[in-house]
């Protein structure tokens, strides 16, 4: 018995599923009984966390600063001149950039002061009227990458004008302008470092680790505290949130260089400044790239996130769209984000990837035709905004900026749509949705909250112990300790209740269908490429949809967290798929299984080690986005996230409430991947 | 070929008991065992001995092939003399300067001015195209894009590239991504060139091709060369010389000849049994000293012509035929019996091939 225990894991993980409910019939829910729920030891931590901030921002190394206005030396600490400069700082570019575009004084104001201003009628910047812009950014398109992308890049920006988002859109766009190149050159400098110094690579590891899997409210409170708010701050909330992943891409290229080509490059005399520029970089170029495709993606992921500490444009009003539930407007204010993150992501890599023509021997005219072009834009461009001065008498200068509720609109179409799908629908759907809570949710619901924080614990960490041995089971019992010692343990479960539900969802969806596709090379680069384009969109953007079906409920919010998070899923059960080899396939074949068989027997195991990370990253997707459920309202962690932001001491409770999201994924990311590198090695796949 | 008069002049390359040891604790373990080297200490201190009390001169045009089964510490040795891996002990020197102890702007200086290197895997930048790839150790210099591009597309038509010019390495096959990597390696107009096993990732057919473009090019302008091969036949068509590798330790450097007819160790001599002699001995090796009355053909044969080369000539002769020297002075006879004993070894074979050739000669006489 003991013998076949110790062989087989699935009879472990059979009996440690008897223990679990063992414990959780027998343990009684009573206060004060530790197997029950634990004490809230860490319940003083946030105040402790809160109180320590402001020492650091208040009291902690006074200087002397030298005030101009008093003409004397004051007192301020350190840390709060410190970051009131970078504030002050990330404030001008982005004002600078943004009143190129739209105009403003406030660029003039740097300089000069706002008396100055208001006694000079002209110290105004004009900005520049959409043609230009757009009419720029096609010849940019069209310098870097062609005509496809010229046409590309400007309808994007011509659409935006028409729907007469353009005050807003370029509110983002200086705010992305400035954040995206921010976060990758930290990124990048950082991630070179981790690469030279082994100590740095070891002290990043775990902060990425954590990094990848909090939520993205939790950054948004210590900013707020060390910056104020304002567009600064959620320039300096995005740059923290989209820095991870560059760092993580460019640390992994730069090792995946060949040694020979470090040493080719040794040997052609480079210094290590001309190793790392010419050499190491280029070569490690596609990783890096996809980290700054990442860097854009997670900064338009942010600008919903980051207008609700103070970040001007398209994010506050799709927010506001969203809970007066304009569905229409939501969903074109959504478009305009979506292609402002196409078009950058698409130029970046188009600048990225150009060549050089070295026998081509060029006139001036020749060199500098794209600049010359866009000056003929340029005056023809402000040609017509002055005209139209005069032809647009109502006030409005439809050459110049389209404005805010003067753009055309589709909305009456998407809300005619709405109601007629209410109209249509709503009993079925409302039937579904009331059975759909009532049945399954809240009795799920339920038996989360019903369990014993004892028989969690042996669950978990009995898990991490049959896949992992005794390391994994202790650093999944310290996560869980973590979690279990502040005071939303109960909250967690609700978090947890809604990612499990979630990952088992899109798990077999994401499976399924992802296999399906496998079965045919013509399938599964469409859904490859599905996936790219569903992935480039913003997490909250899937909540529209659903919102219009089923208003503002657990259903929603499953639903789109459901199918945000199958994304991975589809994505790595076809990678694995795929890299099963052709010549296993025939080997299998000859020896006479059929096709069922084979993908049992061989491709499934075969990729197993693909699914388990698919997994893994479905999880991290679904926590994502059930964080993000908070902004229609759950009752999970994230709801207390964003409601610690309108707290004046909320810094710790907002932290400890990341980390406690943190931790659920660390967790379940701990297990997964100790299986799937088990399975690895088991089967002989490198890395 | 090393001449008489560049031995007596400073080598090119001179390394005086070179170690290098992997591990943590190398250089500890080094200064402990004074020189004398027990692999299974190292092994028990987590260290590998890579190279092993190495001793050589390479002089002026020499092309010294490095020889030896994978892991015996060929990349190593050679390694340690471009300086791309710190030798543990010993003294290198290049032209005279020792670069173990040379420093970082120094050794770039040598790189950029001296030193050509032709890479197993090509390691051939990605990103660039063949162009860019070759004028890369140019523009690292600091030579304008004109001028470097000018001297690249010169390094191509001598790798007969030409036409090829804007190709990214990914789409040219292996044995022209080698083209590229030789033509990179010879754009700064190196001193010394170092190639580690430059054909091994070749077909066979291609690597054929590519020695013969090797020889080429190297008749044209003549380095000093460390080859890295595990080859043998290879190594006979290239080298000067040969040093044979074995864990770390070079168990013999000489002639191809020295090396097949006198192998120093018992690995040696298990390492060339296989090889065939007539690729390795030159003619002299084989010639009979001439007796006045003699009479020979019209042909006549270098007396260091390897006797692969020329043994039809010599087979197809009814006479025997005369060897000459450098200066043209007749110094031996050749017979065709000679050399069929030794192609065809055995004794039977001998007798039979003896007969084989006077059915030969009779034909011709009738
Ligand atoms: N960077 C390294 N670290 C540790 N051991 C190494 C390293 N490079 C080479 N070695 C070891 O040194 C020995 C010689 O390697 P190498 O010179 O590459 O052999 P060869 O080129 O003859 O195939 C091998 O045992 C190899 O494992
Ligand atoms: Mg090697």
């Amino acid at each position: 018995m003991m013998e076949l225990l110790r062989e087989r894991k699935y009879l472990q993980f059979l009996l440690l599923i008897v223990i679990f409910i063992l414990m959780c019939k027998l343990i009684p829910a009573t206060e004060g009984n530790w197997l029950w729920r634990l004490p809230s030891l860490l319940a003083q931590f946030p105040t402790f966390i809160y109180e320590s901030v402001t020492f650091l921002m208040e009291d902690w190394w006074l200087i002397d600063v030298y005030d101009p206005d008093i003409n004397e030396y004051e007192q301020k600490p350190l840390v709060r001149e410190i970051t009131r400069s970078i504030a002050a700082a990330v404030l001008f570019m982005i004002e600078l950039v943004r009143e190129i575009m739209l105009g403003g004084v406030k660029t003039i104001v740097a300089f000069t002061s706002w008396d100055y201003v208001s006694d000079n009628e002209w110290a105004e910047l004009p900005g520049l009227p959409w043609t230009v812009v757009t009419g720029g950014v096609a010849i940019l398109g069209y310098h870097l990458g062609g005509i496809k992308l010229a046409l590309f890049a400007g309808l994007s920006f011509v659409y935006i004008a028409v729907f007469g988002q353009w005050e807003p859109s370029m509110q983002t766009l200086s705010f992305v302008l400035i954040a995206a190149p921010m976060a990758i050159l930290i990124g990048l400098l950082l991630g070179i470092w981790g690469y030279k110094s082994k100590t740095v690579a070891n002290i990043l590891d775990p902060i990425l680790n954590v990094a990848q899997i909090m939520p993205h409210f939790a950054y948004l409170i210590p900013v707020v505290v060390f910056f104020s708010i304002g567009d600064h701050a959620g320039a300096v909330a995005t740059i923290i949130y989209a820095t991870p992943p560059m760092v993580r891409l460019t640390m992994l290229g730069l090792k995946k260089v060949p040694p020979e080509v470090t040493e080719a490059g040794r040997m052609s005399g480079c210094t290590d400044w001309q190793l790392m520029r010419r050499v190491l970089i280029p070569t490690a170029r596609r990783d890096i790239l996809i980290g700054v495709n990442q860097v854009i993606m997670q900064c338009l992921a942010m600008v919903v996130i980051a207008s609700l500490i103070g970040a001007k444009g398209l994010g506050s009003n799709l927010l506001i769209a969203l809970n007066g539930l304009r569905i229409g407007l939501a969903l074109e204010i959504g478009v305009c984000i979506v292609l402002i993150a196409l078009v950058l992501d698409k130029l970046s890599l188009a600048w990225a990837n150009k060549p050089t023509d070295y026998f081509a021997d060029q006139s001036f005219k020749q060199r500098h035709k794209h600049s010359l072009w866009f000056l003929g834009v340029f005056v023809v461009g402000v040609l017509l905004a002055w005209i139209g001065s005069f032809q647009f008498k109502e006030g409005f200068n439809y050459l110049n900026v389209i404005p805010h509720n003067k753009g055309i609109t589709t909305e009456p179409f998407w809300q005619w749509g709405v109601d007629k799908i209410w109209d249509t629908f709503f009993y079925p759907l409302n039937e579904f949705n009331k059975w759909f809570i009532v049945e399954v949710l809240a009795p799920v619901k339920k038996a989360y909250l019903a369990m014993p924080v004892a028989a969690t614990f042996t669950l978990a960490m009995g898990t991490a112990f049959i896949v992992g041995g005794i390391r994994s089971a202790l650093i999944v019992g310290g996560y869980l300790l973590f979690i279990a010692l502040t005071e939303w343990w109960d909250r967690a479960l609700i978090t947890a209740y809604l990612m499990t539900m979630a990952v088992l969802i899109a798990g077999a969806i994401g499976i399924v269908v992802g296999t399906l596709c496998a079965q045919h090379s013509t399938t599964s680069r469409m859904l490859l490429t599905w996936c790219d384009t569903l992935q480039t969109f913003p997490s909250f953007i899937y909540l529209i949809p659903v919102m219009m079906l089923f208003g503002v409920t657990d259903t929603s919010v499953l639903i789109a967290v459901v199918v945000y998070a199958t994304i991975p899923a589809a994505r790595y059960t076809v990678v694995g798929l795929n890299s099963v080899p052709a010549s296993l396939h025939d080997a299998a074949t000859m020896s006479g299984v059929n096709r069922i068989q084979r993908f049992l027997s061989i491709e499934l195991p075969m990729s197993f080690p693909h699914l388990a990370l698919g997994i893994n990253q479905t999880v991290v997707f679904a926590l994502a986005m059930v964080v993000i459920g908070a902004l229609i309202g759950t009752d999970d962690l994230g709801q207390l996230i964003l409601g610690s932001l309108s707290d004046r001491e909320g810094v710790g409770t907002g932290l400890i409430l990341g980390f406690c999201v943190a931790f659920i994924g660390l967790a379940i990311d701990q297990i997964l991947r100790t299986w799937a590198n088990q399975r690895k090695a088991a089967l002989g796949i490198p890395d | 070929m090393a001449t008489e008069t560049s031995i007596a002049s400073e080598p090119v390359i001179r390394c005086e008991s070179v170690y290098k040891v992997f591990g943590k604790n190398a250089k500890r373990m080094m200064k402990e065992c004074g020189g004398v080297v027990d692999p299974v200490k190292f092994r028990e201190a987590d260290c590998i001995v890579g190279v092993d009390n190495a001793s050589f001169e390479v002089h002026q045009g020499e092309l010294l092939i490095i020889m030896g089964l994978s892991g015996s510490g060929k990349s190593t040795l050679l390694r340690c003399i471009s300086r791309l891996t710190q030798s543990t002990a010993g003294k290198i020197f290049i032209e005279g300067q020792d670069i173990t102890s040379m420093g970082n702007r120094q050794l770039i200086k040598l790189r950029r001015n001296k030193m050509g290197m032709v890479f197993q895997s090509f390691a051939l930048l990605p990103h660039k195209t063949v162009l860019e790839n070759i004028a890369f150790p140019l523009q690292v210099k600091g030579i304008s894009t004109k001028e470097s591009i000018k001297r690249a597309q010169e390094m191509i038509d001598l790798v007969s590239l030409s036409g090829r010019e804007n190709y990214f390495p990914r789409e040219l096959s292996g044995g022209q991504q080698q083209r590229v990597g030789i033509a990179r390696s010879l754009a700064i107009e190196p001193d010394i060139w170092f190639l580690d096993e430059p054909f091994s990732a070749l077909d066979p057919l291609i690597r054929k091709e590519m020695q013969d473009e090797f020889l080429r090019i190297q008749g044209v302008l003549s380095k000093t060369i460390l080859f890295v091969t595990h080859d043998f036949d290879e190594a006979l068509r290239l080298a000067d010389r040969i040093a044979i590798m074995k864990d770390g330790i070079i168990e013999q450097l000489d002639t191809p000849a020295n090396i097949v007819l006198n192998p120093a160790t018992e690995y040696v001599r298990k390492f060339t049994e296989e090889v065939p002699r007539e690729k390795v001995l030159k003619i002299e090796s084989v010639m009979d000293p001439v007796n006045p009355g003699d009479t020979f053909d019209d042909i006549s044969v270098s007396s260091d012509a390897v006797i692969e080369t020329v043994a039809e000539v010599v087979l197809n002769s009814r006479k025997p035929v005369s060897v000459v020297n450098g200066s043209g002075e007749v110094v031996g006879a050749v017979h065709a019996s000679k050399l069929v004993s030794l192609l065809f070894g055995g004794h039977s074979k001998e007798t039979l091939a003896q007969e084989a050739l006077a059915q030969k000669t009779s034909d011709r006489a009738s």
